[in-house]
């Protein structure tokens, strides 16, 4: 391969593994929080849907993130009644949303725009561009890091540089500030912080709010930064890799990024490999395209050891003995 | 002071605000508070030391006491002035603790000690413990009273809620008793005595002594040799114990929780595979291998009283009468084949529930329902009324009250005067030294001693159980030197 083409394979990487990191890190505050969240994929895709369809209306691709953003928050707010003021199975009420959202999406998609549950391609305004950094143009000659610079960590979306940069808002919030030590107290035992005179409900609602901006952003860049439109089932089951990440990386965030950068690159491998000929006998499409999935399983099946979560994670808080 | 389920921690837990109380008024300093939470009550200087620690096990030692308490959104503040606040009050009140160890790494001593230290990071004037000594050692129990009588020099209030009558007797100043959610009296604890305590408790005199004659040993009955056992994750917790029980004899296992009694128990009763070594059941060597080997050691005339009955003596959510025939279930006269002769196991449980005096004396009432000394009673009639040669006992009072106490304590004496076996183990000094008839001491896997209960100190026992074999320990001051019982 020559370095042209380990470029574009990179450039892939970052690209495909921008909503797995929102949706991985979205899950880590939740998580962390104690409340176990199987929901991501719905959530992911029922933002997907609000932003693409607003885009579309609007014509506004600011405005269709922002409907994404506020669409994952009121699923995210009905999940967390269920699971934690109402004390519901939280791993129910996250595959209830993932059923709801597939549903509901496909439904609306075909009553209000009749093309089968898509949302009209967006045009231009609806729809994320490339950002191209400072000097990218300028330095792109010059050998080795210019192409490095102007191809693979300029000319993104927005979202993706907002991706790689609350990797370290995460890593700071969680184990610099108050807020953070509250969250992995309430986790691990929420008694302890009920006893020390904190809410244990109030900070787990507060920490899946940022569950559900963290997905609105994931989902909305699957229908209007990397595609142009709304798709059925688009997030393809982007939410249970990230969930499968964040268990690899333990729950870290820096560990959680090179997770899911992994994963972008086996997705962005899988690509490159169509067609591809192994020992002469043309590879079938599917097998490839399987990848990243069979390694999720290979992965958390034997690769990582015990991956011990969040102790209380999985039940919701009662102060009754 | 109060009997299990008598009110202690409710009324405690009112008075930290974890509960709000449906009526009547809390003075502190002479103003009326309604205290609505934990924060409030803090806030009045109320702190409370639970009796199971309300610690982040994987947070460090100042992480724990920050949290809830910080100062502002960011915590390297925070931090760094709790960790000097820390160091004074370490001194102040000889606590010492690494501020910097986690909490799974360090000892239960040491965790008390961090919530201590919590509640007086807090501001905490008055201190409420709940049951502070029931997972120490009684090195750590004296250490604990060191730092309360520190507190109390120093102007601090303690509350101290506990069932046992002889703490009461060594540290407190006064002394209330409850009985049923109510307040039965309120004594200087000079001018009482423990009798008169336990008396007021329980509502009628109790027996605070175990009476029972010498033993007769007969025949060896239970005999382990060379015994190893591993825990889950592969870890040799019982390091090669050999120890024999003779007919008519009671064999008490003492040690600090955590050194291979519940691995050593575990194995003898089928429960858990054993790495090396024989149990020798009436001289035919037990086969306790594979998943049956529970099955096949009761089947061989071995019953087990678990440590932990709610875990693994009951099935909680079934009905008295189903438990009453646990384990049980397959053998011929609750039924032939796949059916359940349902009047026979329902007959048996009343059975049991009279001669055990188990209330209320309800069969299908759910066995959650019962209290402690009840369900526990449950566990015991359906094991002894098989009449094994051979009974094996974890912590037969763990959480039952004194009345249900007196009861169980004569129902293993009156087996052991019938000619079993009995194997005791249990965490509770007191109990081993009352009822067994030789004292075997384990620490870190191993025996480390045998003591004869009629001979042996608390002290001498203590330093055996912190694994040091000593036969002439040095004397200090302290409850564990305090010599005979109440």
């Amino acid at each position: 391969m020559d370095f042209a083409i380990i470029l574009s394979v990179l450039d892939a990487t970052i690209r495909l593994s921008t909503p797995l990191l929102l949706a991985c890190l979205a899950g880590m505050y939740s998580e962390r929080a104690g409340v176990f969240d199987i929901g991501l994929e719905g959530k992911m895709l029922a933002a997907a849907f609000a932003a693409g369809a607003v885009a579309a209306i609007t014509g506004s691709a600011w405005l269709g993130l922002l409907a994404g953003m506020i669409v994952s928050l009121g699923t995210t707010l009905l999940q967390g009644v269920a699971a934690i003021s109402l004390k519901g199975n939280q791993l129910i009420a996250g595959v209830a949303i993932n059923m709801l959202a597939a549903g509901m999406t496909t439904f609306l998609g075909q009553t209000w725009f009749h093309q089968g549950g898509r949302t009209p391609a967006l045009g231009a305004g609806g729809r994320f561009e490339p950002i191209t950094l400072p000097f990218a143009n300028e330095l792109a000659g010059v050998p080795i890091l210019g192409p490095i610079y102007a191809d693979l960590i300029s000319g993104h979306y927005v979202l993706v540089y907002i991706a790689f940069i609350m990797v370290a808002v995460t890593a700071y919030v969680l184990f610099r500030t108050r807020f953070g030590l509250r969250l992995r107290a309430v986790g691990e035992n929420p008694k302890a912080v009920d006893t020390a005179g904190i809410s244990v409900n109030k900070l787990r609602y507060q920490a899946i709010i940022i569950t559900g901006l963290l997905c609105g952003l994931a989902g909305a860049y699957f229908s209007i930064a990397q595609g142009s439109g709304f798709g059925n089932n688009m997030t393809a089951g982007k939410g249970y890799i990230a969930l499968a990440a964040l268990i690899f990386a333990k729950w870290k965030p820096v560990p959680a990024m090179f997770t899911c950068l992994l994963f972008g690159f086996l997705d962005a491998l899988q690509i490159r490999l169509q067609s591809a000929q192994l020992f002469g006998v043309e590879v079938p499409v599917q097998a490839i395209q399987a990848l990243p999935y069979v390694l999720t399983v290979v992965l958390l099946a034997g690769f990582i050891g015990k991956a011990v979560g969040p102790k209380a994670g999985g039940i919701p808080y009662t102060k009754e003995r | 002071m109060g009997e299990n389920g008598a009110g202690k921690s409710t009324l405690m837990s009112i008075l930290y605000g974890f509960y709000t109380a449906d009526s009547g008024t809390i003075r502190v300093n002479g103003t009326q508070h309604a205290i609505t939470d934990s924060r409030h009550a803090l806030a009045l200087g109320i702190g409370m030391v639970h009796q199971h620690f309300m610690l982040v096990d994987n947070f460090t030692v100042l992480e724990n006491v920050v949290l809830g308490a910080e100062d502002s959104g960011l915590l390297k503040p925070s931090l760094d002035r709790a960790r000097q606040e820390l160091d004074r009050l370490e001194h102040e009140y000889d606590l010492e603790v690494d501020p910097d160890a986690t909490i799974e790494d360090i000892s239960v001593g040491q965790q008390q000690r961090v919530e201590i230290l919590k509640a007086l990071y807090r501001g905490a004037e008055t201190l409420i413990l709940d049951e502070p000594t029931g997972v120490l050692t009684p090195k750590e129990a004296d250490d604990l009273f060191r730092v309360l009588r520190t507190l109390r020099e120093q102007g601090k209030t303690v509350i101290l809620i506990t069932h046992k009558l002889r703490e009461i007797m060594a540290i407190t100043d006064s002394v209330s008793v409850m009985r049923q959610g109510e307040m039965v009296a309120t004594l200087e604890t000079a001018k009482t005595n423990p009798e008169e305590i336990a008396e007021l408790m329980v509502g009628r005199r109790v027996l605070l002594r175990v009476e029972k004659g010498p033993a007769n040993p007969g025949k060896t009955l239970l005999e382990v040799q060379d015994l190893v056992v591993t825990d889950d994750m592969g870890v040799a917790r019982v390091k090669g114990v050999s120890f024999s029980v003779r007919s008519g004899e009671i064999i008490g296992i003492a040690g600090v929780s955590g050194n291979g009694q519940s691995e050593l128990l575990e194995s003898i009763s089928g429960m858990r595979d054993q790495k090396a070594g024989v149990v020798i059941l009436n001289g035919q060597p037990l086969s306790l291998e594979g998943d049956d080997g529970a099955a096949r050691a009761r089947a061989a005339g071995l019953a087990h009283v678990p440590e932990d009955r709610q875990r693994m003596g009951l099935v909680t959510t079934f009905a008295e009468w189903e438990n009453a025939i646990l384990g049980y279930q397959d053998s011929p006269e609750y039924g032939a084949g796949a059916l359940l002769d349902i009047a026979a196991a329902k007959q048996a449980a009343t059975h049991h529930i009279e001669l055990f005096d188990v209330r209320p004396a309800n069969i299908n009432l759910k066995t959650s329902l019962f209290s402690g000394g009840n369900q526990q009673k449950i566990v015991l009639a359906r094991e002894m009324e098989r009449d094994p040669d051979v009974l094996v006992i974890g912590q037969p009072t763990r959480g039952v009250d004194i009345g249900a106490i007196e009861f169980i304590h004569k129902e293993i004496i009156k087996m052991r005067d019938e000619g079993k076996a009995i194997l005791l183990v249990s965490v509770e000094l007191d109990e081993i030294r009352s009822l067994a008839d030789r004292i075997l001491v384990m620490f870190d896997g191993v025996i480390v001693g045998e003591a004869d209960p009629a001979t042996a100190t608390e002290g001498e026992l203590g330093l055996m159980m912190a694994g040091i074999n000593n036969k002439t320990a040095p004397r200090g001051l302290g409850i564990a030197e305090q010599g005979p019982l109440p």
